[in-house]
């Protein structure tokens, strides 16, 4: 386990950036995570998927499947990517503060 | 080397190739840098590698954390994370992520393309490597996360060489050797394999899959990329006409001029060839004989079965009317047991653009990607929905051969409109003729 400063805030983060608590989630984690996962500007869809997913999870307890994710936003996978370069589970999960995506991987 | 490593120095003797003294080798050639190359990833990678795995050797467990999400930019697989759990006794494997590289169809190689991807894992990974993983891909073994995108820019731009694929996603496509070496493939695996690989790159680097999703192409029954076993779906080649014999090298076999099997079994005595014991005997079909000097297929009966045909290579051939039949579902054990591939496609032509092929490649998508649960592979939304429902959506037509054998319970569904009068019924009306 790590420990990162910013902004004021720290976040306990396993070796992948990943933040252990969901609870350590905030604005200043967004923007911090922003820079590593190849984004120069949060967007209005940006800010959509993340708000998606953390709904998603806090009804369900778990992240939502891609096809899922590109119903309830409306974006095509290749759009998400465009919003999110390493895609929905390594990009847009992390940002969103959500556990690592597991299994077969 | 740096820790002392008595169990695995016991798999240096004996006559296989060690992968350890590879190991050490290895760890050597880092040590020593004859080169001069500038390692990007710690030089005693291999050395921890192996002092991580005596440990694993003496405690009996592994030591590598749990999962790993690190990848490139604008795929999401295609890359393994891995981290020790004893960073600080291995420091050189604390991170340990293996790259999985798209191989070529075939697995054919020239000295200088291995060269070049050796040089560049020399430099930026811990130079170990697995020819191949099963799925197919070449493996790169070890390395850190700054190094991934520095990796991938090299095979891009300089290699022309793209990453496999790993996640719930199209995994990498692998063949048989087919018609570059083998007189029994009945279309060109490679082509179709390579073909495939090429249209269907973005469900291969973007996972948009319930689950892994993977094809494998063999040229003929014998099934040597096992896709059967070991692809959701699986291409394997077969003939609709005669098995082409020819009279004469019938007869050499029996003279014993050719050894049967291609001289596969030479290495011990098991007496003159027998064509009525090893060949007709064992037909499964019991088609085949041998009268008069001739040898008979009855190849309506014949299911194409190869074994007459690997028996006598010289004097069998498969057929002239080629093509391949689609198998789907094929999955290990977890979750709900393990499967084979079921017949889906008796036949089909394998003709480039395969526009027929993936036809059925999509259709099967189509409803998977709707239909499949979170993590349910292919063979199991088939169990779960039934074969029925599989040659609905893919178009086909039941017919005989769907089946090994006809279901023996009567639980039977009918669609309502294929039943006079249909479901809705009026009690009243059945109290007419029925007293309570
Ligand atoms: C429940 C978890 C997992 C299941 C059910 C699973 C299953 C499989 C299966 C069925 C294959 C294909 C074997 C074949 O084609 O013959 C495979 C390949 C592979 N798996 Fe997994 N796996 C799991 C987790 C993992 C994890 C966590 C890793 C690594 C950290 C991993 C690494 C690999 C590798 C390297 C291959 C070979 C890939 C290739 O040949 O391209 N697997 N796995
Ligand atoms: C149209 C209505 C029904 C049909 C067509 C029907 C049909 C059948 C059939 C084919 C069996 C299997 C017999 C065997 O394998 O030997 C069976 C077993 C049975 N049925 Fe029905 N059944 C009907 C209604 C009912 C009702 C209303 C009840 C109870 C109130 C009932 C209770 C049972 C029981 C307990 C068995 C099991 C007997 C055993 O396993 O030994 N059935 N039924
Ligand atoms: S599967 Fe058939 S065609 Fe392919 S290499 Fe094996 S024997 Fe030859
Ligand atoms: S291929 Fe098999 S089934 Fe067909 S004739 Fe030969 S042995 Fe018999």
């Amino acid at each position: 386990m790590a420990q990162v400063d910013f902004k004021g805030k720290t976040f306990d983060v396993d070796e992948d950036g990943f933040i252990l608590d969901y609870n350590q989630f905030c604005d200043e984690w967004i923007e911090y995570v922003k820079d590593q996962e190849g984004i120069d500007e949060m967007t209005d869809e940006h800010k959509l998927v993340i708000k998606v997913l953390q709904e998603y999870y806090e009804k369900n307890g778990i992240a939502p499947m891609v096809r899922v994710l590109s119903k309830l936003t409306k974006f095509k996978l290749k759009h998400i990517y465009e919003l999110f370069p390493s895609g929905p589970g390594k990009g847009a999960c992390k940002m969103a503060g959500l556990p690592k995506p597991t299994g077969c991987v | 080397m740096k820790h002392e490593t008595p169990l695995l120095n016991q798999l240096e003797s004996g006559p296989w190739p060690s992968f350890v003294s590879d190991l050490k080798q290895q760890a050597e050639v880092r040590a020593k840098n004859e080169e001069n190359i500038e390692f990007q990833i710690p030089v005693d990678a291999v050395e921890d590698l192996l002092g991580v795995l005596e440990l694993s050797y003496v405690d009996g467990t592994t030591h590598w954390k749990h999962g790993g999400i690190v990848g490139v930019f604008g795929y999401g697989g295609g890359v393994i994370g891995r981290y020790c759990d004893q960073p600080q006794n291995f420091p050189g494997v604390a991170h340990f992520h293996t790259m999985r590289v798209a191989q070529p169809g075939g697995k054919y190689y020239t000295a200088e393309y291995l060269r070049d991807l050796c040089d560049l894992w020399d430099l930026r990974g811990s130079g170990i490597t697995n020819m191949h993983g099963s799925t197919g891909d070449i493996i790169f073994i070890g390395t850190t996360t700054p190094q991934l995108e520095e990796v991938f820019y090299e095979l891009t731009h300089k290699f022309n060489q793209d990453l496999g694929g790993s996640g719930s996603n199209l995994r990498t496509p692998a063949d048989c050797i087919g018609s570059s070496r083998c007189e029994y493939a009945c279309y060109d695996t490679q082509a179709l394999c390579y073909d495939l690989t090429q249209e269907y790159q973005d469900e291969l680097h973007r996972p948009a899959f319930p689950y892994k999703f993977k094809f494998k192409f063999d040229g003929c029954p014998n099934g040597c990329v096992a896709s059967i076993a070991r692809s959701d779906l699986s291409f394997i080649g077969t003939w609709k006409d005669e098995i082409r014999i020819d009279q004469e090298a019938v007869q050499a076999y029996i003279g014993g001029e050719m050894p049967p099997n291609a001289g596969a079994h030479s290495g011990r005595d098991w007496g003159a060839f027998d064509i009525q014991k090893e060949v007709i005997a064992l037909c499964p079909s019991d088609c085949m004989k041998y009268e008069g000097g001739k040898l008979e297929i009855n190849n309506k009966e014949c299911v194409r079965c190869m074994h007459c045909i690997n028996v006598m290579p010289r004097a069998l051939r498969i057929g002239n009317d080629r093509g391949c039949s689609i198998l789907a579902g094929a999955k290990a054990p977890i979750l709900d047991g393990a499967q084979m591939g079921s017949l889906l496609i008796p036949f089909i032509k394998v003709e480039e653009p395969y526009d027929e092929i993936k036809e059925v490649i999509e259709n099967v998508w189509d409803w998977w990607m709707e239909e499949g649960k979170n993590r349910e592979r292919l063979g199991e939304l088939i169990k779960r929905q039934g074969l029925q429902k599989l040659l609905e959506v893919t178009g086909v037509t039941p017919d005989a051969r769907h089946v090994q054998e006809p279901r023996s319970n009567p639980y039977i569904f009918w669609k309502e409109e294929e039943v006079e009068g249909g479901w809705d019924r009026d009690i009243d009306e059945y109290r007419k003729h029925h007293q309570r």
